[in-house]
């Protein structure tokens, strides 16, 4: 029988050859990303071309990129080109220029043009740099009036669809999610004193968990969800306690003369509070059951306050409060000190451990921003009435 | 033959390799999102709806061991059940340095006058109010109001009035008593104030 096929050794060869270049190709585009070290403040955005998007679509893909870090450019000057259409519904594909294929091509459909905008930046920022996805996600915060009263909110992260919460007229604070659920815990005066509040947002039912005399507020829930921490002063003096997630089984944390703003790493194992320590301003931490306080080199950022733990367990942003507001972020490790990023108060992560809510603006017209930590791009979310801050975004 | 039970494997296992690759024109496969297309343009306005869950699973609640709407968390004395009387010790509002929870020598002449007060009418009752200027967050300056009206409290017993008689409450940076952005107003506004509360009859 004639030989059609060279000798089968040959040609397997030919197969392995292909096969090895094909993986080689991607594995030097994998090697291209990796390389990207990510520094703080001074990381170059990931440059891309954005066409054939308008209006909505295109202010939803725009927003979303470029607070994961992400900058627009001309096509011949862009790593990845992202092109599509929304005509009645969002159509979109993105193709590496530099290992010239496409890496994602789909279409939208349902809910509306924002949703399938948001859908489609989350699959553009998962095609391009494996982020967990925050086109769905939600913030609260609180919207002040004058005279100080105020009401909570929930809005997209972007600040578009607020709905309001709470009804009472009263002074609010520090609305915190608890994780994976539609339940907030809050600061509100509705009773004529600080009281921390669980409610419930399907439902729309709440109760106070902690109301004692004097200050209760500050609750931040462990990320099991099993936990509360407040700070309270029953004790004469604000300390950090922690409860189970109903308010019972209250234990003191803290001794300290000057504790504030507690938050918990993502393990549950830590909580990171303000506090007071010779005299001067520091964070802290201290095993959630109890423990040595372990005080954080924060030098370089004076009168660090409202510490934030990233998922990934890799920074802690926080306020410095020196003259004006600073948003800061540190390793979690101390292995470098804090890196003063923009002006601004009250950071909230956001689950890719990259990009971050905070408030800024002048004293009473405060407007939440969301800000990339590592190109240190940020864009003012959409209004909601009042002065808004405090937000805190649900992870 | 045996040599095509090899190749044809092989020949799949390179097409799928390259179907990975767009070396194809395809369909772009699609995302069907959750809600009609009705739901589009919600600007929030209307009644209060609680907004979808994202989660997609049903929220957990922790379980509350006590009835709804029994206060026991309650600890003290209501200010709410009581007259409240601004006026009375309106000219012994205590000022603090920056900064500062300290009460300061100067003020001492006030804490006097407030603990003469509260000894000779035994069934007056004290919220102590503490206040911030504008310049730190607002999470620290509901502490640090805390420990102003704390700090008085603390004054106050150490001039012979039962602790119990005295609430305090922390108004943070929220309520100015000068609403100015210099010194001037900055140093107003650093203060704790008194208010001379009385139960309600019946209460």
């Amino acid at each position: 029988m004639k030989n059609y096929f060279p000798s089968s050794t040959k040609f397997l060869s030919v197969i392995f050859s292909l096969a090895t270049a094909t993986l080689l190709a991607q594995n030097q585009q994998n090697l291209h990303m990796d390389e990207t070290i990510r520094v703080l403040g001074t990381t170059p955005p990931v440059p891309v071309a954005l066409t054939g998007f308008s209006g909505e679509a295109e202010e939803v893909l725009k927003f979303d990129l470029y607070v994961q870090g992400y900058s627009f450019v001309s096509p011949d000057q862009a790593q990845y080109l992202i092109n599509g259409s929304d005509n009645g519904s969002v159509v979109g594909s993105v193709t590496d220029k530099f290992a010239r294929k496409v890496i994602l091509s789909r279409s939208y459909n349902g809910a509306s043009l924002r949703r399938q905008a948001h859908a489609f930046a989350d699959d553009i920022v998962q095609a391009t740099a494996q982020l967990k996805a925050i086109g769905g996600t939600k913030i609260a915060f609180k919207a002040q009036g004058n005279g100080g009263a105020g009401e909570i909110f929930v809005a997209d992260f972007d600040g578009y669809n607020p709905k309001q919460v709470t009804s009472d007229g009263a002074i609010v604070a520090r609305p915190a999610w608890m994780p994976q659920r539609m339940a907030l815990y809050y600061t509100s005066y509705a009773r004529d004193n600080p009281d921390i509040y669980f409610h419930n947002l399907g439902t729309g039912q709440r109760r106070v968990v902690a109301g004692y005399s004097g200050l209760n507020t500050g609750a931040a829930v462990s990320p099991d969800g099993s936990r509360v921490a407040m700070v309270l002063s029953k004790s004469g003096s604000p300390n950090v306690w922690v409860a189970n997630a109903d308010g019972t089984g209250l234990r003191k944390l803290t001794s300290g003369v000057e504790d504030s703003s507690p938050c918990w790493s993502p393990d549950g194992q830590w909580i990171c509070f303000a506090t007071k320590f010779h005299e001067r301003r520091r964070l802290a931490k201290i095993p959630a059951n109890g423990g040595e306080v372990q005080y954080l080199n924060t030098s370089g950022a004076g009168n660090p306050t409202e510490p934030d733990w990233s998922p990934d367990g890799k920074w802690i942003a926080f306020t410095r409060q020196a003259g004006d507001f600073d948003i800061c972020v540190m390793p979690t490790d101390g292995s470098n000190p804090p890196v003063i990023l923009v002006a601004g108060q009250n950071p909230s992560w956001s689950p890719n451990s990259r990009t971050l809510v905070f408030n800024h603006g002048s004293a009473g017209h405060q407007t939440l921003s969301v800000l990339d930590v590592f190109t240190k791009q940020y864009k003012d979310c959409h209004r909601a009435p009042g002065s808004d801050s405090q937000p805190a975004w649900a992870r | 033959m045996k040599l095509n039970q090899t190749i044809f494997p092989l020949t799949l296992a390179l097409a799928a390799m390259f179907a990975d690759t767009g070396c194809y024109k395809s369909h772009p496969k699609v995302t069907q999102l959750p809600g009609s297309q009705a739901q589009v343009g919600d600007t929030g306005a209307g009644p209060t709806v609680p907004p979808a869950n994202p989660f997609g699973d049903q929220p957990q609640t922790p379980t509350f061991s006590d009835k709804t709407g029994q206060l026991a968390t309650s600890d003290s004395w209501d200010p709410a059940n009581c007259d409240q009387d601004r006026a009375a010790l309106a000219d012994q509002t205590v000022h603090f340095a920056f900064d500062s929870a300290a009460v300061l020598s100067k003020e001492q002449d006030k804490i006097v006058i407030v603990s003469e007060k509260l000894k000779s009418d035994p069934a007056a009752l004290l919220l102590i109010e503490g206040h911030c200027d504008e310049r730190g967050t607002e999470e620290y300056n509901r502490s640090l109001g805390e420990r102003r009206a704390l700090a008085l409290r603390e004054a106050l017993v150490n001039a012979g009035i039962d602790a119990q008689r005295i609430r305090t409450i922390s108004y943070g940076k929220d309520k100015p008593a000068d609403p100015g952005h210099d010194e001037s107003a900055w140093s107003k506004n650093r203060r704790g104030e008194f208010v001379l509360c009385h139960k309600k009859a019946g209460a």
